[in-house]
């Protein structure tokens, strides 16, 4: 039996870039093939190749035995190949049925759109693969994991068997993971052969059967799934030793920098997303918040930085109650801020980098005054954290979009911390980023620590709390309901506290 | 420095050669001789007295597109420039008739009453929205009903003169005295040139209008204000965490542009001397064409109002010489706003994949430098 897809010699360049290099894949029939590899290391123009997005500059592709060319994704679609994008392109006023046959539609002899016959179709395709979603449904109304479910659902439902899911688990909460890697079973046992890339490597140990990793273009290994770990992938990945995030000594002082007290935030109903917050933070110390996404670390998080309504409590930063101030003022106070998600809140995207360097802190030198921007100082600024923090680009000119993820939060991470701040909220610093970006991301925090920063590390990657933190908090349903030690604490302990499973006799921690 | 000149100019410069083209092609049909037209407009606009025709009409094009690209600077369309001229210039040749001051203090004294009121107008549309979450382009477009139809129409019959007789002159407010009038410059421009014949007289809000364009230039590039405004425009979820007040800014930067909305009607008021009973209208319009044209750039928009002013000025001999309709002019207006839409969106892509390219290569360039063996 001929492989699903083997790639051959494939090689892409881009001018002043080889993209791709030699790679070699093959994946066999009914399995479950994981790509893995850093950001830039190849992964999504292989992907692209591979869907008919762009055409390989050398080497051949055969499908299910056949060597094929393909010059669109319609030439994929036909021999079986779909993707699933990481970014969803779905129309959201539309229903699930409606999304599905989008660009499909069955129709009559008139134009008129066989919806019936749609839905019998869709039905048929959904318990072919095990698949449950309701076609009526507004997809405006579904959650993320649900939204993806479409996606599948869409690609399966245009014949493909081979499916491509670029970076399905970046935009799901672990439960919606779980619920993915049912699903993909479900797809494997049904006959489709999937291909995904991901970076998160215990993802890709528990879901994948065979393991293609990439380094600067090049394949640089293929196996079973079998006896790997995830050391073993990283350092494939990497090419070196591994960083691991360690603080080392305590360098935790005496002195308050962020006191919250009986802090309450409600929600547009009035229900309480905050309630009953007590926490403090020294200078020197990195305060962890652990917690499954969307139990309250994003309104805590805007309650300091003072885009959420306060509706009690107090809020003092150095000893100054920062409760009513604006997030100018706060900002100007001395609290630095790494979004969580640095597209959103964190980035000018078209802007270039000296713009976006003065962000947040633009009323102040080196970057402004309360009326003047000073370009020269902002752009000798942002030449100094290109230094200091390996943003790597050509110049402090491009926009933001051109950098790498990496890239972009070592450019936040820089910004935030040369401004000299008391407190640096920092959500999720190293999502979405590389293995080496984030060892310079743990290192910048590590050594503003030894300075005396005091800091709110909220993160989902939870060798990353336990690696970095003095102290960790757990957060459930807008409350804090355990406090640990880094020292001697687990994985396994704090997702018990998490989900709630475990609890700690005094409920609510110091 | 070259390649940034060269993306720059490629855009308004192609979509200039495809309006052309396309001119042509309909002039053709219309059974005229492009070639005859052309150079009737070209011929006409080279005399010194159609160069003034065509600053004056300039100047409040202008002035109509700076205030436009103000809103549009942080996603706000005020599409009201309109009714905020029309009411920001009653006010003031209200107000100016009230006066007796000496020139030097009545002047300033109806060009703020006009940036005020203009202003004030539009920031209407501005608390709307972020008090109650009004679409500012609902509401500024039925402010400029309600300041034309409806606030405009009942102060003209109220102070309107009692005059005996009226004519077509008296009509409107009170004339307003010498003083406050804006002198035109033609002094200025005939150190350089002739006398500028056949009563032609260069408006003194041209200075204005180089002044607002000045302004609008550095409030961008230079001020603190000027950098929360354009990074509201781009990502006002990031501007906020960056500490700017969203609510503060939509009221400010609409008062802003209701404010530069103000002075066009004082184009006209130089000449009049008083609201006369048909005051020009549409500049609020064909503002915001001249600005997405310009794209919103104090330099761009300079020569795209020069160039529509041109364009207006040129119906008049294209109709006196029968070498073509005069339609034609509206029908260029057109095509090189379309074909500019399409040039920039074309260019950008571009320069978005350039940018990507050179930064990859200078990622590639430290890599190969720090190439690890395994």
């Amino acid at each position: 039996m001929s492989a699903a897809i083997e790639l051959t010699g494939i090689t892409k360049r881009f001018p002043g870039v080889i993209a791709n290099d030699d790679v070699n894949l093959t994946v066999e029939k009914g399995e479950i093939h994981a790509i893995c590899g850093e950001n830039g290391a190849g992964k999504s123009t292989l992907m692209k190749i591979l869907y008919g997005l762009q055409g390989a500059d050398e080497g051949t592709m055969a499908v299910n035995g056949e060597v094929v060319t393909f010059n669109s994704p319609n030439d994929a679609i036909d021999r079986g190949i779909g993707m699933v994008h990481q970014h969803f392109m779905l129309a959201d006023q539309l229903t699930v049925l409606e999304n599905i046959i989008l660009g499909a539609e069955p129709t009559s002899g008139g134009g008129a759109i066989k919806f019936k016959e749609a839905e019998a179709q869709l039905a048929k395709v959904a318990a072919e693969y095990g698949l449950t979603i309701d076609p009526n449904d507004l997809v405006e109304t579904l959650e993320v994991g649900e939204r993806q479910r479409v996606e599948i659902i869409k690609v399966l439902y245009r014949g493909a068997d081979i499916l491509i899911l670029d970076e399905p688990t970046a935009v799901l909460v672990p439960q919606e993971v779980e619920a993915l890697f049912d699903n993909m079973r479900d797809l494997k046992a049904a006959g489709a052969t999937i291909l995904f890339i991901d970076h998160k490597l215990d993802e890709v140990l528990e879901i994948s059967d065979s393991i293609t990793v990439l380094r600067h273009g090049k394949t640089v290994a293929t196996m079973r799934n079998d006896g790997v770990t995830a050391h073993d992938l990283a350092e494939l990945m990497v090419g070196s030793e591994l960083p691991t995030p360690e603080t080392g000594e305590s360098t935790v002082t005496d002195t308050v920098a962020l006191s919250i007290q009986n802090l309450t935030v409600v929600d547009e109903d009035a229900r309480p997303v905050l309630e009953g917050i007590d926490l403090s933070i020294r200078k020197g110390e990195i305060l962890g918040i652990a917690g499954v996404e969307g139990n309250g670390q994003g309104e805590l998080v805007d309650a300091i930085i003072g885009t959420a309504a306060v509706s009690a409590g107090t809020i003092g930063l150095l000893g100054n109650d920062i409760t009513k101030l604006s997030v100018r003022k706060r900002r100007e106070a001395g609290i630095g801020y790494v979004p969580e998600d640095r597209h959103r809140e964190g980035l000018l995207l078209d802007a270039p980098l000296w713009e976006n360097a003065a962000l947040g802190h633009q009323t102040q030198a080196p970057y402004g005054s309360r009326w003047f921007i000073d370009r020269k100082g902002t752009r000798r600024q942002t030449a100094e954290i290109k230094e200091q923090f390996d943003v790597r680009t050509p110049n402090i000119d491009v926009s933001a979009h051109a950098l790498s993820g990496g890239n972009q939060q070592k450019l936040i991470i820089g910004r935030e911390l040369t401004s000299n701040p008391s407190l640096l909220i920092a959500a999720h610093p190293t999502r979405g980023i590389d293995v080496g970006a984030q060892a310079a991301v743990w290192e910048q925090i590590r050594d503003a620590r030894a300075n005396g920063l005091a800091t709110l590390l909220i993160s989902a990657d939870l060798d990353e709390l336990i690696g970095l933190s003095d102290t960790i908090l757990v957060m459930l349903r807008g409350r804090l309901v355990a406090q640990v030690s880094p020292d001697d604490v687990t994985p396994r302990d704090l997702g018990a506290y998490m989900t709630g499973a475990a609890t700690q006799d005094d409920g609510q921690a110091a | 420095m070259i390649r940034r000149i060269a993306f720059i100019a490629a855009a308004p410069l192609a979509a200039f050669a495809l309006t052309l083209v396309i001119s042509s092609l309909a002039l053709v049909v219309f059974g005229s001789n492009p070639i005859d037209a052309f150079s009737d407009m070209i011929g006409h606009a080279s005399e010194l007295e159609t160069q003034v025709d065509i600053l004056n009409r300039a100047t409040p094009l202008y002035l109509s597109a700076v205030a436009a690209a103000i809103g549009f600077r942080m996603n706000l369309f005020n599409i009201g420039v309109e009714g905020q001229y029309l009411f920001g210039y009653i006010i003031a040749a209200q107000v100016g008739t009230m006066l007796a001051l000496p020139a030097i203090i009545h002047i300033p004294v109806i060009l703020i009453t006009a940036m005020i009121t203009g202003g004030l107008f539009a920031a209407i549309a501005g608390i709307l929205k972020v008090t109650r979450g009004v679409n500012e382009v609902i509401s500024t477009i039925m402010l400029n009903s309600i300041a034309v139809a409806g606030i405009i129409a009942a102060l003209q019959g109220r102070w309107q003169p009692e005059q005996e007789e009226f004519t077509a002159t008296t009509l409107g407010t009170a004339p307003i005295d010498d003083t406050g009038l804006l002198p035109n410059i033609n002094g200025l421009v005939e150190i350089f040139t002739r006398e500028i014949e056949q009563g032609g007289e260069l408006t003194g809000m041209l200075l204005v209008a180089i002044g607002v364009g000045v302004a609008y230039h550095l409030l961008l590039t230079r001020m603190r204000f000027g950098f929360d405004l354009r990074a509201s425009g781009l990502n006002p979820f990031a501007a906020r965490a960056g500490g700017v007040a969203p609510k503060q800014m939509i009221v400010a930067a609409m008062f802003l542009s209701g404010a530069v909305a103000g002075l066009i009607g004082m184009v006209e008021l130089a000449e009049e001397g008083r609201f006369p009973a048909d005051p020009i209208q549409g500049l609020g319009f064909a503002g915001i064409a001249v600005a997405l044209l310009g794209r919103n750039h104090p330099g761009g928009m300079a020569f795209s109002a020069l160039l529509f002013a041109f364009l207006d000025v040129s119906a008049g001999i294209l109709q006196s010489t029968q070498t073509a309709t005069k339609e034609i002019v509206n029908i260029m207006q057109g095509i090189v706003l379309l074909a500019a839409v399409i040039a920039y969106g074309i260019t950008k892509r571009v320069q978005t994949r350039e940018e990507a390219r050179a930064t990859a290569e200078a990622l590639q360039s430290v890599e190969t430098n720090t190439e690890v063996t395994v």
